[in-house]
């Protein structure tokens, strides 16, 4: 069974991430900022991250450049997903090293195609 | 929807396009019919099915035949088909010995236009390899209204997510509102026109390269064999024949013949040109 680690601020987002995921078939693990997933991902790298842009403490995109520095940073598939939509934060997610990006609001159909294009799922 | 209603909306779709409506999917039908019913304000299919009866040509036949026969589509959509083209078939294409002039490839089943743009967005990858090589992709389909959203190049959000990498929606597309919208280079690789499978292929002239998915499970077994017929005379010696996932040529006609390799590409047999004398 594959891991995610869900990161958003929002409770709401986190749990119907979580029942997506684990319809999938992964096991789910949740941060609601960035500085919490970066102390996750040091215990342990989780297969793939869905990761929100806009949190408290440390925003999406700087625990995305920290996780790359970080040893083995590069392992786990990272999938931004955020209401930043437009192509000046797309390109920017792509830069640090996102390996997909869902613009919200998303849903089931929209998660499976986008780990599907990363390998996450057959 | 009686029995009659729908005895008469399939022999109506039939004679228009060719296509047959099997009955199991009465319910697909009905709720496909929901919007038709409220642009011409209708208040049920009876309604629809009498006006139909009365004149079975019309903006309201056309908009029935259009939510009868059109299908959802995305971007690279089953994936391996699209990973066939870019690895193995167009480098075969520049490859062929005696090749000149441009590379045509016909989409024919293009619906909203999101194959014939993953195929353009693939030779532009491709760009090194084509060297000169000009591509034109022709896409065409029965629905007026699926073209015009083609012709437009516009895209939801929604849309662009499904199967679309990001790479390639940041590298090709410009956000216009809420919408996303194909870039004016790719936009040019392709052309659309209104086309019925049912009608002779010679004005469209001849292909490299055939993609023809989804669609002919939709016609009776008499009906694919001429199309086949028809896609083989359209097609070079070993031109290839790209057919859905759930597809096959098998024991329906002997113009074409499995690649070897490729599952989902069928390649144009020696039997069709000698059944051409």
């Amino acid at each position: 069974m594959k891991s995610c680690l869900v990161v958003d601020d929002s409770g709401v987002i986190r749990k119907v991430a979580r029942r997506i995921l684990e319809e999938l078939n992964f096991s789910v693990e949740e941060a609601a900022d960035g500085q919490q997933a970066l102390d996750r991902c040091r215990i342990k790298k989780p297969d793939a991250i869905l990761l929100d842009w806009n949190m408290p403490v440390v925003d999406g995109l700087e625990f995305l450049v920290a996780l790359r520095k970080e040893p083995d940073g590069h392992v786990p598939i990272v999938v931004f997903c955020s209401t930043e939509n437009d192509l000046d934060h797309i390109t920017r997610a792509i830069a640090a090293g996102a390996n997909e990006y869902i613009m919200k609001p998303f849903d089931r159909e929209i998660i499976e195609a986008k780990f599907r294009e990363v390998g996450l799922i057959a | 929807m009686t029995p009659a209603e729908f005895e008469f909306l399939s022999g109506f779709i039939r004679a228009r396009s060719g296509i047959s409506l099997a009955d199991d999917k009465i319910y697909l039908f009905q709720s496909r019919l929901v919007p038709v019913l409220s642009r011409h304000q209708f208040s049920d299919i009876a309604a629809l099915v009498r006006s139909l009866r009365l004149s079975t040509s019309g903006p309201l036949a056309d908009d029935v035949v259009d939510a009868m026969t059109t299908n959802e589509t995305l971007f690279f959509r089953d994936r391996l088909p699209f990973d066939h083209f870019a690895n193995r078939l167009l480098p075969g294409l520049l490859a062929r010995p005696g090749r000149s002039g441009a590379i045509r490839i016909w989409s024919a089943a293009a619906s909203t236009g999101q194959e014939a743009y993953s195929l353009a967005m693939l030779c532009a990858e491709a760009r090194g390899a084509l060297g000169g090589t000009r591509v034109e992709i022709l896409g065409t389909d029965l629905s007026p209204a699926a073209l015009a959203r083609a012709e437009s190049g516009r895209y939801t959000q929604f849309e662009v997510q499904r199967g679309l990498p990001i790479g390639m929606l940041a590298k090709y597309f410009t956000k216009d509102g809420d919408d996303w919208v194909i870039s004016p280079t790719i936009r040019a690789m392709v052309k659309f026109r209104s086309f019925n499978l049912l009608d002779s292929f010679s004005p469209l002239g001849r292909f490299d390269l055939i993609f023809c998915r989804n669609v002919l499970i939709y016609f009776d077994i008499d009906v694919k064999r001429m199309i086949f017929a028809k896609l083989a005379e359209a097609l070079p010696d070993d031109g290839a024949l790209v057919l859905g996932s759930a597809e096959t040529v098998i024991g329906i006609t002997d113009q074409f013949t499995l690649h070897p390799e490729l599952r989902g590409i069928y390649i144009k047999t020696r039997a069709s040109q000698s059944g051409r004398r």
